[in-house]
């Protein structure tokens, strides 16, 4: 038997800024796509239809063969991190992770001290009690991503959340993801990037997406060097040496 | 990606926050239930008292009509293009010129605004009134002493209350200017007239549609510097009229007509002030501190020196003059004096009640407007966020008076209307100052709603939950802020007190009055010193609360 995919997009279309998008995509069990193309061809419009924050005007998201219609973003058996304020203030880091396991951040000694080992996974030992304000951007990002892997969801979706790092950083926190996937089992991924090169060594597979429609999704090295496709040599920038 | 500034399509099937923003737009609607049965009921007294309906006609015929609409027109006009025009030489002083101390006379321009218009009014009696200093200075020049009543008092009250309001609003417009255009200005050596043309002038000129209706909407509701700079039948406003018309000749059918004129005129600049354009909330801000590249030299730096001197003196000399004449008073006695204890407590009683009322009916119409713009998506969502919207400032068109002078037909039929005097009072002055309140909470909410709505969502926080992670740090800082606004307007307010106000019924606003119509003037100073100064200490500690938190 095969295992049902993890994320089914079925025909589904948006209109944004009177730009039609139309997506169809499949995503099996544990694997890690990262979503790259230019500004504007609907990356971040596609993260939140998923999420269900836009209501697609036709068309199905499935996760996990169950059908999303109707169901409230809270209820989807997904986390999200955003390119920032990932976190409250005025909650410590352990409180902001805590919000993962309840969002009324009544939380019992064993739920925190598991928020409180969510964070040592990311690498902040120590940092339990301390504010966003007194965090870098990258630690931040670091306790958004702990959050993340504590509420447990089987997919995970990542709208640039590192793209205000510097290259070092960005392959540090690639790699911590790498990591934390690998101890918490199957989680599948959808990475939006600005930068292919995120995706090598990283993401499973590739999806170019130009004006609100996937160009091709792919094993990410292929499609990374020789797509032959033009819009994605135009973006990667491989077309004039080619 | 351009996120978050895309309005979420949400459909309500969807959201188990769907219960959370039912509870928010009840609320909302409570607030606006509240305040429909108190403007509303004020409203159908004073049409349910209209025995001549006004028409342009009878307005043509009556001479005392035609007179008090007229003057009522004229001093606003007069004032708006005083405060306007002198305004301007200032801001550009203001803001190129660079000296010690500029932030602090920005902060001096905060003042007139946070003064009680009663305690201002005094001022400048003192400073421009025939035993005044500028009095003096004419008549040893060989000229007659100043007469401060009539027009002229009116109109420089007016300059000074508002003259300083739209200096601010221009500095606030010159801020606006990106530092690379003062740097090109710099580079290039533009003169002072081509950076005039160049840079100034178009920054400025978007901020004075919005300056011009908004000082031209105060001035035409303008109340307590009338009835006392004003009052003769030569110089009186619609307010004034229609206080007269309650209080000394019992008339509730004048009264209702001069309401309706003025309601109508209210409307009619309100109109053309949401037309012209938002005014920026430069208005409460000190504005970042431009950094430019071309000082002024020579003539132009003593221009705008004198400038400054000028400007800096007639907005400062009757907070001086406050200063100096409460000072000369016997202090001591006054505080000692029970009228005056009374009066205090009165007023703390009343502002606080007013000011937790303007909170309790604010917070939930902008709680409800903003759930709602989470989910705009149905046509009847929008029309109900109108609704908000509205409410929230539908007093500018009501003026305080006006709800007043409804109210006080109104409970002239069923009690005593001195019986009932502090609620209505309460009430007025708590409505008065929600449309402030929803500009201080407004943007803060809206920040925090871009910040953490769909961080929420995804979390599901709602209900309290919400309320306390997602609101709650957000409105903090300017809930304090609102609420020492609301005191302040309340404590210095005489528009309701005027009508309201009787013996056993005094707040420090009215005993002042009470204390000038008997010229016991040093009493008059010594409670100007003390209100002013409660109020300047309030909106200080407001105006505290509004430099940006830092961190996130």
């Amino acid at each position: 038997m095969i295992a049902k995919p993890a994320l089914v997009l079925d025909g589904l279309e948006y209109t944004y800024d009177s730009a039609p998008m139309r997506f169809d995509l499949t995503v099996a069990p544990g694997e890690w796509l990262a979503i790259i193309g230019p500004s504007g061809a609907g990356k971040s419009t596609l993260l939140d239809i998923i999420a269900g924050f836009l209501t697609p005007e036709r068309g199905r998201v499935t996760i996990s063969g169950a059908d999303m219609r109707g169901v409230p973003p809270s209820q989807r058996p997904l986390s999200f991190v955003f390119q920032e304020n990932n976190l409250f203030a005025h909650l410590s880091a352990v409180q902001n992770v805590g919000l993962g396991i309840s969002p009324r951040l009544r939380l019992s000694p064993a739920e925190r001290q598991r928020a409180a080992e969510a964070l040592q996974a990311v690498g902040l030992v120590g940092f339990e009690d301390r504010k966003p304000g007194e965090m870098s951007g990258g630690e931040r990002q670091r306790v958004a991503l702990a959050r993340a892997f504590v509420r447990q969801r089987p997919l995970l979706l990542l709208d640039e959340p590192f793209a205000a790092l510097g290259p070092a950083l960005r392959r540090d926190m690639l790699a911590l993801l790498r990591d934390l996937r690998r101890q918490a089992g199957t989680m599948t991924v959808l990475m939006v990037t600005h930068h292919p090169e995120d995706a090598l060594g990283f993401a499973d597979k590739v999806a170019f997406l130009d004006k609100g429609r996937f160009v091709t999704v792919g094993p990410t090295e292929e499609t990374l060097s020789a797509s032959g496709i033009a819009a994605v040599e135009r973006y990667l920038g491989t077309r004039a040496l080619a | 990606m351009a996120a978050g500034a895309r309005p979420l399509r949400l459909s309500a099937r969807q959201m188990t926050g769907s219960t959370d923003r039912r509870w928010r737009v009840a609320a909302g609607l409570a607030a606006v239930a509240a305040l429909a049965v108190f403007l509303g009921g004020a409203g159908f007294a004073l049409l349910a008292q209209a025995d001549r309906t006004p028409n342009l006609f009878a307005l043509a015929s009556d001479r005392y009509l035609r007179g008090v609409v007229l003057f009522t027109l004229e001093q606003a006009a007069l004032s708006t293009l005083l405060a306007v025009i002198g305004a301007l030489p200032l801001a550009v002083a203001l803001h190129r010129a660079r000296f010690p101390g500029r932030g602090l006379v920005l902060r001096l321009f905060l003042l007139p605004q946070a003064l009680p218009v009663l305690v201002g009014a005094l001022a400048i009696i003192a400073v421009w009134g025939r035993n005044g200093v500028v009095s003096d200075l004419v008549a040893t020049l060989g000229f007659g002493r100043l007469n401060v009543y009539g027009l002229s008092g009116i109109l420089i009250a007016h300059t000074f209350f508002n003259l300083p309001l739209a200096a601010r609003l221009m500095v606030a417009a010159l801020d606006g200017v990106p530092a690379e255009s003062w740097k090109l200005a710099g580079q290039l050596s533009l003169t002072p007239l081509t950076t005039f043309r160049l840079l100034e002038w178009p920054a400025i000129r978007t901020a004075l549609p919005g300056a011009t209706s908004l000082i031209f909407m105060l001035c035409v509701t303008s109340f307590t510097l009338v009835l006392t700079l004003g009052g003769g039948p030569g110089a009186t406003t619609l307010e004034v009229a229609i206080y007269q018309a309650l209080r000394y000749d019992f008339d509730p059918g004048l009264a209702v007509f001069l309401a309706l004129i003025q309601i109508g005129l209210t409307a009619l600049a309100l109109a053309v002030t949401l037309r012209l354009g938002e005014t920026t909330p430069g208005g409460f801000t000190l504005g970042r501190r431009a950094r430019r590249y071309d000082p002024a030299q020579g003539f132009v730096r003593v221009l705008d020196l004198a400038v400054l001197a000028v400007g800096i003196a007639f907005v400062l000399s009757p907070f001086i003059a406050t200063i100096v004449a409460g000072l000369r008073s016997d202090l001591v006695a006054l505080l000692a004096d029970p009228n005056v204890q009374r009066a205090a407590m009165t007023s703390g009683v009343v502002a606080l009640a007013a000011a937790t009322l303007a909170l309790l009916l604010a917070t939930p119409l902008l709680l409800a407007r903003q759930a709602l713009a989470r989910s705009a998506s149905s046509r009847r969502h929008a029309a109900w966020r109108g609704l908000f919207e509205l409410s929230g400032s539908l007093v500018l068109v009501v003026p305080p008076i006006v709800i007043g002078a409804g109210w006080f037909l109104l409970l002239r039929r069923v009690t005593d209307v001195f019986a009932a005097a502090p609620f209505v009072v309460i009430a007025t002055n708590a409505v008065m100052a929600m449309p402030f309140i929803v500009r201080i909470l407004a943007p803060a909410l809206a920040t925090s709603a871009e910040r953490h709505d769909r961080l929420a969502e995804s979390l599901g926080l709602f209900g309290l939950a919400r309320l306390r992670h997602v609101e709650w740090p957000a409105l903090k800082a300017p809930l304090a802020l609102s609420f020492a606004f609301a005191l302040a307007l309340s404590l210095g307010d005489l528009g309701a007190m005027a009508l309201f106000g009787s013996q056993d019924f005094v707040t420090l606003p009215y005993l002042l009055l009470q204390r000038m119509g008997s010229y016991r003037t040093a009493d008059a100073a010594g409670l100007a010193l003390l209100l002013g100064a409660l109020c300047l200490a309030l909106m200080a500690f407001a105006e505290r609360g509004f430099r940006p938190e830092e961190g996130r």
